[in-house]
C-alpha cells in the first residue's frame, strides 16, 4: 500500500504535472480564467487519465513498440469522446459548463506523457494510482492558476465578486496566463530549494 | 506474457483491431445517447423559451430565413441562417413573441440567442443559448455573469439603438469585449427586425 501511496502523492507534489514537468501547457494556459474552469478542466482530464491509463497499461503487450502512440491517441480519444456524449446526455448542465474544454483533452499531453512513461511500463493497479495522482496534482494546479488569475483579473473568487469593479485586465487575458503560471513556477521552486 | 514483436502482420492486426473495437465502441455509445442528447436540447430551448416569455397556451412556430441565405434543405427544422420565431398566445391573444436570432461576428464565431419580445416590441428578456466566446471576457453576455444584458430588458428597439456606444448606439459594450457586444446586439437587431415584418404581415391578413 506505501508504494501506491507514493505513486499517487508523486504526481501532486514531487512531478506534479504543471508546477514540476510542466506539461499540458495548451489547456492549463487556455482554460484558467476562473477557479471553476480550471476544476472542471481538472476532473475531466482526471477521469480521461484514469481511464486511458488503465487501458493501456492491461493492453501494453499486445501492442507492438512502433505504432504505440498511434495505438495511445485512438483510445484516449475514444475514451474522451464516450465522456463528451455521455456528459452531454445525461448531465447536460455540467457540458454546457466544460463542454468547450472536453475535446481539448485527446490533445493533452498529460495524458499521452503518461501513457507513455508510467502506464505502458507498469501493471494496471500502479497504473491506476499514477492516473489519480497526476490527475488530482493537475486539478489542483489548474484550480490554483485559475483562483489567481479570477482574483487579479476580476476580483472574484469562484464566480464570487469580492471587489465590485473590474478587474486588472491582463489577468483574463493570454498574457495574463503567462504572468500568473510564472509566478507561481518561481514559488513552487524557491518553496521546493528551500 | 512477453512484447508482441513489430513485425508487420503484428502491426496490422494490432491497429486493425483497435480502430475497429473503438470505432464499434463509439458507435454503441452514440447510439445509446443519441436520443438523450436530443431531449436534453429540446427541454433546454423549451426552457429558454419559457424563460423570455410571458405565460403562454401555445406556440406558433414561423421561420424567417435571413435575406441572402440559401434556401436549402426546407424540411429540415433548423436551418443555417433561418431565425426561428415562436410567436405565443394566450387564447387567442398574442402576448409576445420568442426569437432563436444568431449572429456570426462573434470573437469566436456563431452566438445564438433567444430574445423574448412583447407585443409591442419591447424585450422583455434575452437568453444566451450558445456561444464560443473568451470565457471571462465574452463570457459576460450571459445572464448573471454581469449587468450587461440587463440593459436591454424593457427596452423597445425602435427608440433604443441596438449599437454599441463607441459606434455610437445606445448599448455599454463589455469591457474588453466589444466584438461580443457588437454581435450581440447585431443578433437582438436581427430578432427585433424579423418580428416586426412577420408581425406587419399577420397584422395585415387578419384584417383582410
Amino acid at each position: 500500500m506505501n508504494s501506491k501511496w507514493k505513486i499517487f502523492s508523486n504526481g501532486i507534489l514531487k512531478e506534479n504535472p504543471i508546477f514540476v514537468l510542466v506539461l499540458g501547457m495548451c489547456p492549463t494556459l487556455g482554460v484558467t480564467t476562473s477557479a471553476i474552469n480550471g476544476l472542471g478542466m481538472g476532473l475531466a482530464t482526471t477521469f480521461v487519465l484514469i481511464l486511458s491509463n488503465i487501458a493501456i497499461s492491461s493492453l501494453k503487450n499486445w501492442i507492438p513498440d512502433t505504432v504505440r502512440i498511434p495505438a495511445f491517441i485512438v483510445l484516449i480519444a475514444t475514451f474522451v469522446t464516450v465522456v463528451d456524449l455521455l456528459m452531454k446526455a445525461y448531465i447536460p448542465d455540467l457540458h454546457a459548463q466544460l463542454g468547450l474544454f472536453i475535446p481539448l483533452i485527446v490533445v493533452n499531453c498529460i495524458v499521452l506523457g503518461r501513457a507513455e512513461a508510467f502506464a505502458s511500463k507498469n501493471s494496471i493497479g500502479n497504473s491506476f494510482f499514477d492516473g489519480f495522482g497526476m490527475g488530482i496534482g493537475f486539478t489542483l494546479a489548474l484550480t490554483i492558476l485559475g483562483l489567481v488569475r479570477e482574483l487579479l483579473g476580476s476580483y472574484s473568487a469562484f464566480g464570487h465578486k469580492i471587489v465590485a469593479t473590474d478587474g486588472i485586465l491582463v489577468f483574463v487575458l493570454a498574457p495574463g496566463a503567462f504572468f500568473a503560471l510564472g509566478l507561481l513556477l518561481t514559488i513552487v521552486n524557491a518553496v521546493k530549494k528551500s | 506474457m512477453a512484447k508482441l514483436a513489430s513485425n508487420f502482420k503484428n502491426i496490422l492486426l494490432c491497429l486493425l483491431i483497435i480502430s475497429a473495437t473503438m470505432a464499434a465502441v463509439l458507435g454503441v455509445v452514440n447510439h445509446i445517447t443519441k436520443k438523450p442528447i436530443e431531449k436534453a436540447q429540446a427541454d433546454k430551448d423549451e426552457a429558454a423559451l419559457k424563460k423570455v416569455l410571458n405565460e403562454y397556451d401555445r406556440l406558433e412556430e414561423i421561420q424567417f430565413p435571413l435575406e441572402g441565405a440559401a434556401q436549402t434543405n426546407i424540411f429540415k427544422k433548423e436551418q443555417k441562417d433561418t431565425l426561428l420565431l415562436y410567436f405565443a398566445y394566450k387564447g387567442n391573444e398574442l402576448i409576445g413573441c420568442a426569437v432563436k436570432t444568431f449572429s456570426d461576428k462573434g470573437f469566436g464565431g456563431r452566438i445564438k440567442l433567444v430574445v423574448g419580445f412583447l407585443p409591442n416590441g419591447d424585450i422583455k428578456k434575452i437568453e444566451v443559448l450558445s456561444h464560443t466566446e473568451t470565457p471571462g471576457l465574452g463570457d459576460k453576455m450571459e445572464v448573471g455573469k454581469s449587468t450587461f444584458p440587463e440593459q436591454f430588458l424593457g427596452k423597445n428597439p425602435a427608440n433604443f439603438k441596438l449599437t454599441v456606444s463607441k459606434d455610437g448606439g445606445d448599448v455599454q459594450a463589455i469591457t474588453a469585449a466589444t466584438i461580443s457586444s457588437r454581435a450581440y446586439c447585431d443578433a437582438v437587431e436581427s430578432a427585433y427586425k424579423s418580428f416586426m415584418k412577420l408581425k406587419e404581415e399577420k397584422g395585415e391578413k387578419s384584417n383582410e
